[in-house]
């Protein structure tokens, strides 16, 4: 049967094929959706870990007693798992262990631009890429098979057009034949003590060495001859896009970019005139090629930054291009934080406060654009807390007391709590403020350990972030109405004075959350016009149900959409003339 | 079938519902037979940021992006988006765009204005351009929200695939209670010229 998969969709597919009976991930744009359709497969037990090293050592533990797992995450997300990776190279695996990792070229959706594949050589754990929907599902079941006959975690890349990217998919069946799942200790190779590591070392290194020799015959690993003049080592989706400019060109297309088959790419060099490597980001291949001492032409001629388009291929070859009339500058369209949301009165009472504002991950980095611009730092997850905490231990009290750090509720479960045990034991005065909108947001509404619900839609006990805060510690703990701006700047503003570490939980739930009970949207509010004096008050908060209408003088009047407006509030609250009111 | 690879570029702003367009485009080119491929970015661009989808069919379609300035249609979902897309269409390329805009954020708290004359604009730089009024044709058609459906008769009518997969593609995407404004929604954007 045939059908149209997105990248993520067919891996998922191909997991429930594989016989996959563990998913987890923590969720991360462009790798979400895969655990969002592992769990349309009632057979696998698919999970939201609270962060990307938890859901990896799931995934190590189900493969240990025998199941095949499947761990998902983005790119930055293997910095947070890099602990248990490393040293589940020397381990191995009993049943697969496949760890998907979506790179971001060109930072659609992302904080930085790195490139995983230095995490497989650096691990020393082999990495399949993917050039479509259909390599998705092959690969993933390709990945599971190598991980057990090999005995390694397998990494399986694919980057935002390969994970977002939808293309015609061949499905299959289920597998049956899988090891059987029981506890079996074998501590010589799961105790990685000194002692026992020490061994394993010399096998992972003699794993990589026999993956490159086999690696030669593997048939992801293809020559495609065509002519003689110039010939492109390529994989991913840049496969794509040289057989698009190229297509006289002849391809090694990698479908295993770590270890590279060596032997292959000698026997491919010896039959063409010229050798390229088109890749993104890093020179990852193109360095290999050449220290085996092989010429190739890489990085002189495609950019180390952003993603390949065809275009950029096609100029890169010196390929004559269609050069379209470019338009006039436009005013741009940038993200915006939804109508009503629980996010916008903090930042505004933020701004007001001039705070210092040590920010975080998720929807409410949003807060950095104006007219609120109420963000002075992001970084990565969870580091708005002990950044705030390292800035307090320096500046002199009057500075001091505008530091605040946001984080939401999601970020704050995946790696900000450890920065607020920081903070409490070791005296840090920052105030903390926690963004609690009961879902992780940014990446499409996933639950989360304090939205009451697991991914299987299976009710859950929601954490208590109050009693969380005072388990650890903290001595000052208040809980806020967001949508109330006196209510927020006044406790904001006493908590920013207090010389000691201090949390405030604002509590309404994000306007997207589709649960019956959770979000409620008010009446929609509209501008009477009689009462509007043209103040522009109210489009300090960015809303954006709220529109100013220039008139035909010098002012002009807001008018709010009656269909976005969900009716939070917060924009009556900043007008003095109480010309915004319930819409009639 | 010929190697040709027709490019349609689908430009909006985010919660628009362009990518459920472009699936309705993707599913009926599958069905006709041809090779489909399709691209575009989640995450930020849902806030209410600007929005681009390609699809591509044809015997043969490598790359999931329609290479710069070879785009066949672009169809617009929003006037400010469409113009500044523009440069993705081959000369002479087909413009299907919806006669709406939505004001973004700057405009909206009336740092910037909203350029005027965008329709005029985009019929000078691409003569075979055909403005849509894609919310009262929906509402004609039983409901307002159906002015994607409008505006995919209209493309319909461009692209040389047999009706009945188009109607086969609505059919399987689009919920059953609302399966009958649609089909009247995609007669009515068909009936255009």
């Amino acid at each position: 049967m045939k059908e149209i998969l997105s990248g993520n969709e067919a891996i998922a597919r191909g997991a429930f094929e594989a016989g996959v009976k563990v998913a987890c991930a923590y969720p991360g744009t462009p790798s979400t959706e895969i655990l969002e359709n592992t769990v349309r497969y009632k057979e696998i037990d698919s999970s939201w870990a609270t962060n990307e090293k938890v859901a990896l050592e799931v995934g190590i533990g189900a493969s240990f007693v025998g199941a095949r797992s499947l761990v998902t995450m983005k790119h930055v997300g293997v910095n947070v798992a890099a602990d248990p990776l490393f040293t589940l190279s020397y381990t191995g695996v009993n049943g697969g262990l496949v760890l998907v990792v979506a790179d971001d070229p060109e930072l659609h959706s992302s904080q930085d631009e790195q490139d995983s594949r230095n995490y497989a050589k650096f691990a020393k754990v082999p990495m399949l890429e993917p050039c479509d929907s259909q390599e998705c599902l092959e690969f993933t079941k390709l990945a599971f098979e190598l991980s057990e006959r090999y005995d390694t975690p397998v990494m399986l890349r694919t980057t935002t057009r390969i994970s977002h990217s939808k293309s015609v998919v061949e499905l299959g069946e289920r597998v049956t034949a899988v090891p059987e799942i029981k506890l079996a200790k074998n501590p010589a190779k799961f105790v990685m003590l000194p002692g026992n590591a020490r061994g394993r070392h010399y096998v992972v290194e003699d794993r990589i060495t026999t993956l490159s020799k086999d690696g030669c015959s593997m048939p992801i690993n293809r020559m495609e001859l065509r002519g003689t003049k110039i010939g492109v080592i390529t994989a991913g989706i840049s496969y794509q896009h040289v057989r698009e400019v190229l297509p006289e060109a002849s391809v090694l297309k990698l479908g295993m970019v770590h270890p590279l088959p060596f032997d292959l790419i000698r026997e491919f060099a010896s039959k063409v005139d010229k050798l390229y490597v088109v890749e993104e980001l890093d020179p990852f291949i193109e360095e290999q090629v050449k220290a085996i001492g092989i010429g190739v032409t890489g990085k002189e001629i495609i950019s180390l930054c952003g993603e390949l388009t065809p275009g950029r291929v096609a100029k890169a070859f010196g390929l004559p291009q269609n050069a379209p009339s470019a338009v006039e500058t436009l005013p741009g369209r940038p993200p915006n934080m939804c109508p009503g949301c629980p996010h916008r009165g903090v930042f505004y009472s933020l701004k007001q406060l001039q705070a210092y504002v040590s920010g975080d991950i998720g929807c409410y980095t949003l807060g950095f654009m104006p007219p609120l611009s109420a963000m002075d730092t992001c970084v990565c997850m969870g580091a708005s807390i002990g950044m705030a905490n390292g800035a307090v231990k320096v500046l002199a009290p009057e500075e001091r007391k505008k530091v605040v750090a946001v984080i939401g509720d999601s970020t704050f479960l995946h790696t900000g709590i450890n920065g607020l045990m920081d903070m409490v034991y070791n005296k840090g005065a920052a105030t903390v403020i926690i963004l609690d909108n009961r879902i992780t947001a940014m990446t499409g509404r996933q639950e989360n350990p304090g939205s009451g619900h697991t991914l299987m839609n299976d009710p859950a006990d929601a954490i208590d972030f109050p009693l969380l805060c005072k388990a650890i510690g903290v001595k000052h703990i208040r809980t806020i109405n967001p949508l109330d701006l006196d209510e927020c700047q006044r406790v904001i503003s006493e908590e920013m004075e207090r010389p000691e570490t201090s949390v405030i939980i604002t509590d309404k739930p994000c306007v997207l959350i589709k649960r019956e009970g959770v979000f409620t949207p008010g009446a929609p509010l509209a501008v009477v016009d009689e009462s509007c004096v043209g103040c522009r008050a109210c489009l300090k908060i960015g809303c954006p149900a709220i529109e100013w209408v220039p008139g035909s003088g010098k002012k002009g009047k807001a008018h709010i959409d009656p269909l976005l407006c969900n009716g939070c509030d917060v924009c009556s609250q900043l007008c003095k003339f109480s010309a915004i009111q319930e819409a009639k | 079938m010929s190697d040709k690879i027709t490019n349609i570029v689908l430009v909006g702003v985010g919660g628009q519902g362009i990518l459920l367009a472009a699936e309705v485009l993707s599913e009926t080119f599958m069905l006709a037979g041809f090779d489909v491929k399709k691209s575009e970015i989640h995450g930020m661009s849902q806030r209410g940021g600007s929005v681009v989808s390609h699809v591509r069919y044809g015997k043969e379609v490598f790359s999931p992006m329609v290479p710069e300035g070879e785009g066949d249609i672009l169809f617009g979902f929003e006037l400010m988006e469409s113009y500044r897309y523009l440069p993705l269409l081959k000369p002479g390329g087909t413009v299907i765009v919806n006669d709406l805009c939505i004001a973004p954020p700057a405009v909206l708290i009336g740092q910037e204005q909203y350029p005027e004359g965008l329709a005029l604009k985009i019929q000078d730089l691409c003569p075979d351009c055909l403005l849509v009024d894609g919310q009262n044709l929906a509402v004609q058609a039983g409901n307002a929200r159906a002015a994607n459906t409008v505006l995919l008769g209209a493309v319909s009518k461009r692209l040389d695939i047999d009706e009945q997969y188009w109607v086969r593609a609505i059919e399987k995407m689009v919920p059953k209670k609302a399966l009958e404004v649609n089909l009247k929604a995609f007669q009515l954007g068909r009936s255009l010229s």
